[in-house]
């Protein structure tokens, strides 16, 4: 037979690349991107446009200058009831609620995980169900209790307060997620650090933390995300001076007097959501990797 | 004086009872293995003599001194994972030394006791090393090397080769018998696998289901194994068994009536249901089927070449007779080869108890 190098099979295997099949899935994709884009899109342009500019109706149009006004005017001078300072004091009030309650919380609940992962005693299983359980417990229902409880302790509508109730309800999702992480680990590692006579804190620090990286970024991302988009606790627990930046978004955009500055609505929004936007860019596949190697083992 | 010794050691996990009121004494010095399928508690056993498992009763002694609470830590031993159990981040140097620091040894004495476990076990090159940049020897090394640095009395190895391919795990069993050798330590060790048993221990501890089986040296256990579960564990590919019944000192099974004159029966010569089993070795051929008490010709049904020996199996009395022949014999399947059995070397169980005769 003649050489027929077209028909005869050898070699690498040619790649079709442009089949109907791969056309469909990418356009479709890239169909879905665009529309979940665009709200964002808007968002931006219309931040960026004067108020004459936005009444004329073309949503989708790009700004005939940029205007950066709007963005100022969020950030320092918008008025919320008394106050006419912007954003600005939410956001350090959000910093000033996040920071501790992420760092205790984690530290607490990395402690509990590694307790009920790696020493069980006598009632560890029932401990970490109650815990588990109050994970389910709709917030409505404690609501009220938690302020008569932060009433009594003297910090209620204090940035205090707040910490404490974030830090508590943190708890049950992240020692679940740091119990499963130890667990995942290699017990003969613990057994090892037993022989080589580490106790229970040496074995924490030295052996179990240095491995938990991926976990404690998932828990950092988990904690900052919630904690600063949290509205109920913050409007619930908080004061006006002391109202988290979500809440005091809420008042800027639903101020009932006054013509709607929607150039400013849309500035104020970005603003709010950008800590939790840079920190899913910054650590977004450390935080797909850590999930994962959470949930390996239950 | 023994170096470790276990006096009724019981173990329950809730109902479920893993060891019961097991002794054991290894001597000083003694390389000791304990051998058995997974689930015989062998592991279990080992994690008790190292303390990271709280006993439900009896004692445990290490050099004359009771540790029965003590912490790991505190028993003076050193212990070596089947996993390696290398801490990740720490380097070769950091995973060595990290009991010293626990420990709060001075500086330089960790400094020469990490140079001597280097030396020792040829790792010095790789100290400044993460694990995750070791090949699996070297990281089985670096953590004998841990156990060695403690300076203890006894190791405890828990299947510490398990991991490795087949040609490093015969190098490593070389050196750790040299090891042995020359620390002359007190090692226990637990494995599944049954040539390292054969080829390292002092004494061997059989065990099946928490009781310690037989307790013996490795050619005690291949020759004369006290019960038929022994006998079947012992030895690749295993027993040819063959129920029959003896008869004024023969054992008949079947139409084939062997005379048992050579055997020695440790409870005398009994008549009534037997066992007996016969190790593919012991299946005489070749030349020295001339000299065996009993001969026949069977045919090769299947033939396993490997080399060094060559396996068949043959039809003979109802049962797959294995036979191992040498290597250089050429066979095919259904050649007729004449064979011999000697009854020196055939072991009789009991059919009840399955206990040697």
């Amino acid at each position: 037979m003649a050489a027929s190098s077209t028909n005869t099979p050898s070699g690498a295997k040619p790649k079709n690349t442009w089949t109907l099949g791969s056309v469909f899935v990418y356009g479709t994709l890239i169909i879905l991107a665009l529309y979940y884009l665009a709200p964002l899109y808007v968002m931006i342009v219309t931040s960026l446009k004067t108020l004459p500019e936005i009444r004329q109706g073309n949503v989708f149009a790009l700004p005939d200058a940029v205007n950066l006004d709007a963005w100022f005017k969020a950030w320092a001078t918008a008025c919320t009831g008394l106050n006419c300072d912007g954003l600005s004091r939410g956001f350090w009030n959000s910093v000033i609620i996040t920071v501790p309650s992420v760092i205790v919380s984690i530290a607490v609940a990395s402690v509990n995980g590694y307790a009920l992962a790696n020493w069980p005693y006598r009632g560890a299983n029932v401990f970490f169900t109650i815990l588990i359980f109050g994970a389910f417990i709709p917030y409505q229902l404690m609501l009220y209790p938690i302020v008569i409880i932060l009433r009594n302790l003297g910090v209620y509508g204090d940035l205090v307060g707040l910490i404490i109730v974030h830090t508590i309800f943190g708890m049950p999702i992240l020692t679940l997620l740091f119990r499963n992480y130890f667990s995942s680990l290699p017990e003969e590692l613990f057994k090892a650090a037993r022989v080589d006579g580490a106790g229970f804190w040496g074995i924490f620090f030295k052996v179990m933390l240095p491995m938990s990286v991926p976990i404690l970024v998932v828990a950092v991302i988990l904690q900052i995300t919630g904690i600063w988009n949290d509205f109920l606790f913050g409007i619930v627990y908080a004061r006006p001076e002391t109202y988290p930046m979500t809440v005091q978004l809420n008042n800027i955009v639903n101020s009932t007097f006054g013509e709607k500055e929607y150039n400013v609505n849309m500035a104020a929004t970005i603003l709010t959501g950008l800590v939790p936007l840079t920190v899913y860019f910054v650590s977004g596949k450390l935080f797909v990797r850590g999930i994962a190697a959470g949930a390996v083992k239950g | 004086m023994h170096s470790v010794s276990i006096q009724n050691l019981d173990l329950s996990f809730g109902a479920v009872d893993v060891l019961k009121g097991l002794n054991l004494d290894i001597y000083d010095g003694e390389f000791l293995v304990l051998l058995g399928s997974s689930g015989c508690g062998k592991s279990t056993l080992l994690n008790c003599i190292a303390g990271l498992l709280d006993i439900t009763g009896g004692q445990i002694h290490i050099k004359g001194n009771n540790v029965t609470w003590a912490e790991p830590s505190e028993r003076g031993i050193g212990m070596v994972f089947q996993s390696y159990a290398l801490y990740p981040q720490m380097s070769v140097e950091g995973n060595l030394s990290f009991g010293l620091k626990n420990a709060k040894v001075p500086k330089d004495e960790i400094r020469r006791r990490v140079d001597r476990a280097a030396e020792i076990l040829q790792i010095g090159p790789l100290l400044n090393r993460k694990p995750a940049a070791l090949s699996g020897g070297q990281r089985q090394r670096v953590a004998i090397g841990r156990a060695l640095v403690r300076d203890v009395d006894v190791f405890l190895f828990d299947e510490p080769l398990s991991n490795l391919d087949a040609k490093l795990r015969a190098d490593l069993r070389v050196e750790l018998k040299e090891l042995h050798r020359d620390l002359k330590n007190t090692m226990i060790y637990v494995t599944h696998d049954q040539v390292e048993a054969m080829t390292l221990a002092d004494r061997i501890a059989i065990m099946k289901g928490g009781v310690i089986q037989q307790l013996a040296s490795p050619d005690e256990i291949y020759n004369r194994p006290v019960n038929k579960y022994v006998a079947d564990f012992i030895g690749s590919p295993s027993m040819t068994f063959f129920d029959g019944e003896l008869k004024g000192g023969r054992f008949v099974m079947g139409d084939v009536n062997l005379p048992t004159e050579g055997y020695d029966f440790t409870g005398g010569q009994i008549d009534g249901k037997a066992i007996m089993g016969i190790r593919p070795e012991h299946v005489a051929s070749g030349r020295d089927v001339e000299d065996a008490a009993y001969r026949t010709t069977v045919t090769a049904e299947l033939v396993e070449p490997m080399g060094s020996d060559t396996l068949i199996w043959a039809d003979f009395a109802g049962k797959r007779l294995r036979v191992r022949l040498d290597g250089q014999m050429k066979i095919a399947d259904g050649d007729q080869i004449e064979i011999g059995i000697n009854p020196a070397k055939a072991n009789f169980f009991d059919a009840a108890s399955e206990l040697r005769l």
